[in-house]
C-alpha cells in the first residue's frame, strides 16, 4: 500500500479534508465522502456521469488523481443552483422532461454549466460538442439539447431584466 | 479501484529530471487520461509515477517569429482556446476540435499523446504535417528531434526512460499552403480514430512545391507517406496526379482488423479521404 495524504479540497463552498492514497480517483475518495450526487459510470473517461467542475472546468473525477486537486475548488451538481432556487438548467432539464432514469443528468449539466458560463448563445453544434463526453442511455439526447437551448434562453432573459 | 501506485510530485522540472536520472522504474504522469484508464485495464504495468501537474512552466503556447512553441503539459482545451492555432495549425487545431470529450480534452496533453505512441493519437498527424520537432529533456541536457523521427515501432520512441519530452514546435504555414486533418470515427465525439489523414500542401501557379502526408491507425505508428509526398512534389496538381498519390499513400498502410473496423476498410478510407483532403488542398490552392 503506499502512503497516504491529507488533500484539502473545497466541495460547493465546504472544506473537505481526503486522506487518500496516490491512486485513489477523486471520484472514490468523494462519493466515501457522501458525495454521492457525483455518479459512477465506466470509470474510464467515456460517459461524463462522474463529471464535477475543478475550478470551475469539468474533467472526468474518475480519470482524476485526489492528489492532484490540493487546494482546488470542486463543484458538483448540488453546489449548482440551491433548494427552491434552481438554476436555468435544473429548471430547464425539468420543463423539456430531459432526464429519465437521471443517472447521467448531474454530469449533463456540470457540462452544460461550464458550456453556458462561457457561452450564453450556444448553437446546437456547440451544444452538441460541449457535450460530447456525456453519454445517456435513455433520451436519446434531443431533449437535453433542448434543455441546454432553454437553459440559455432563460439565462439571456435573467440577464437582461437584470 | 486503481491498482496501487506511488506518486512522486516535484514542484519543478528539474526537480522532475533528477527523479528520472535516479530510477529505473518511474514513469511520467501528464493528463492520465491514457495511464488510469490503462491501470485500471491492467494494460498498465508499472507503479511508480512522477506527476507533471505542477510543472506550469511546461504549460505554455510561445511564438517568436514564425515559430510556435508548445509547452507538453498544455492541454488539449488550452489549443482551442487559442484561437491563432486556427491559422498557426489548421491541422493541429482541427485535430483539437474533435478530440474525445470536453472533460478528457481538458485533462489531456499533447505531450501525453505524443508520448502515448499511438497510431491513433490525433495531434500526430497533423504535427508531422507541420513538420514539428519535440524538444527532449534530461538531468545530462537536451536534444531536439523531428517527430518523424521520433517513433521507431509500436508505442515504441526514441525517447530514453530518463528523459521528458517538454515542448513541440514547428514553423507557422507559409501563405501558399494548405494544411487538412480529417478523421474517421464511429462518432464525432468520444470515438477512437478508424482512419487518420492530415495534408499539408503548398503550391505555386498551379504546381506543387512540398507536400506533407501523414497517417494515424493504418499501421504500427502514426507515418509520413514519402512516396506519395515525392510524386507530388514538383508537378502540376490535378485529378489524375492526386489519384496516384493517394494510392501510394494507401500502398505504404500496413492495417490491422480490430473491433471497430477492418484491415480492408481502413486501407480503403486511408486512400480515399487522401485523395479527398488532396484535392480540397488543390482547389483552396487554385
Ligand atoms: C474517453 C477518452 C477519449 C479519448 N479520445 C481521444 C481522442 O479522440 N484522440 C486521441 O488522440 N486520444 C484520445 N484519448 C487518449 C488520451 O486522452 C490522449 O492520448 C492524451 O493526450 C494523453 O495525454 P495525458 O496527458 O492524459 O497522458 P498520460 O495518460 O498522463 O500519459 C500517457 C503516456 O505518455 C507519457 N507521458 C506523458 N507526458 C509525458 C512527457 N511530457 N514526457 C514523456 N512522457 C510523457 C506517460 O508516461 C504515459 O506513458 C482518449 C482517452 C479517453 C479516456
Ligand atoms: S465514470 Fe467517469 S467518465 Fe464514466
Ligand atoms: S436519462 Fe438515463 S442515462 Fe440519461
Amino acid at each position: 500500500m503506499s502512503k497516504e495524504k491529507s488533500i484539502n479540497v473545497n466541495v460547493n463552498g465546504k472544506a473537505v479534508e481526503l486522506v487518500v492514497p496516490a491512486h485513489r480517483t477523486l471520484l472514490e475518495a468523494l462519493r466515501h465522502e457522501s458525495f454521492v450526487e457525483i455518479k459512477c459510470g465506466c470509470e474510464k473517461g467515456d460517459c461524463g456521469a462522474c463529471a464535477v467542475l475543478l475550478d470551475g472546468e469539468p474533467v472526468d473525477s474518475c480519470l482524476t488523481l485526489a492528489w492532484h486537486v490540493d487546494g482546488c475548488e470542486v463543484t458538483t451538481i448540488k453546489g449548482i443552483g440551491q433548494p427552491g432556487k434552481a438554476d436555468p438548467l435544473q429548471e430547464a432539464f425539468i420543463e423539456t422532461g430531459a432526464a429519465q432514469c437521471g443517472y447521467c443528468t448531474p454530469g449533463m449539466i456540470v457540462a452544460a454549466k461550464s458550456l453556458l458560463t462561457d457561452n450564453q448563445n450556444p448553437s446546437l453544434a456547440e451544444i452538441k460538442r460541449a457535450l460530447g463526453g456525456n453519454l445517456c442511455r435513455c433520451t436519446g439526447y434531443t431533449r437535453i439539447f433542448e434543455a441546454v437551448l432553454l437553459a440559455a434562453r432563460k439565462m439571456r432573459e435573467e440577464g437582461e431584466a437584470a | 479501484m486503481l491498482p496501487s501506485f506511488d506518486l512522486y510530485q516535484p514542484q519543478s522540472l528539474g526537480d522532475a529530471l533528477q527523479a528520472l536520472a535516479k530510477s529505473d522504474e518511474m514513469q511520467p504522469l501528464a493528463g492520465a487520461t491514457n495511464l488510469v484508464p490503462d491501470l485500471r485495464g491492467k494494460r498498465e504495468t508499472c507503479r511508480s509515477f512522477i506527476s507533471l501537474k505542477a510543472l506550469d512552466d511546461l504549460r505554455y503556447i510561445n511564438r517568436e517569429g514564425d515559430r510556435v512553441t508548445v509547452g507538453a503539459c498544455t492541454t488539449i482545451s488550452d489549443i482551442l482556446r487559442d484561437s491563432a492555432m486556427q491559422t498557426d495549425a489548421p491541422a493541429l487545431y482541427a485535430a483539437a476540435e474533435i478530440f474525445a470529450g470536453t472533460m478528457v480534452r481538458n485533462a489531456a496533453t499533447i505531450g501525453g499523446n505524443i508520448c502515448c505512441g499511438s497510431p491513433s493519437a490525433d495531434t500526430v498527424p497533423a504535427l508531422l504535417t507541420l513538420g514539428a520537432e519535440v524538444t527532449l529533456s534530461s538531468a545530462s541536457g537536451e536534444r531536439t528531434v523531428p517527430l518523424d523521427e521520433f517513433y521507431v515501432d509500436y508505442k515504441k520512441s526514441v525517447k530514453r526512460a530518463d528523459e521528458l519530452l517538454t515542448s513541440v514546435s514547428w514553423s507557422i504555414p507559409a501563405v501558399n499552403s494548405v494544411n487538412l486533418f480529417y478523421k474517421l470515427a464511429r462518432r464525432k465525439g468520444d470515438a477512437i480514430t478508424v482512419t487518420g489523414v492530415a495534408v499539408m500542401i503548398a503550391a505555386q501557379d498551379g504546381v506543387c512545391c512540398s507536400a506533407r502526408i501523414a497517417l494515424g491507425s493504418v499501421g504500427p505508428t502514426v507515418f509520413r507517406a514519402r512516396a506519395a509526398e515525392d510524386l507530388l512534389t514538383g508537378k502540376a496538381l490535378d485529378e489524375d496526379l492526386i489519384e496516384q498519390a493517394a494510392r501510394t499513400a494507401a500502398d505504404q498502410c500496413a492495417p490491422i482488423d480490430d473491433i471497430r473496423a477492418s484491415a480492408g476498410y481502413r486501407l480503403q478510407t486511408a486512400f480515399s479521404l487522401t485523395r479527398r483532403l488532396l484535392t480540397q488542398a488543390w482547389k483552396q490552392l487554385a
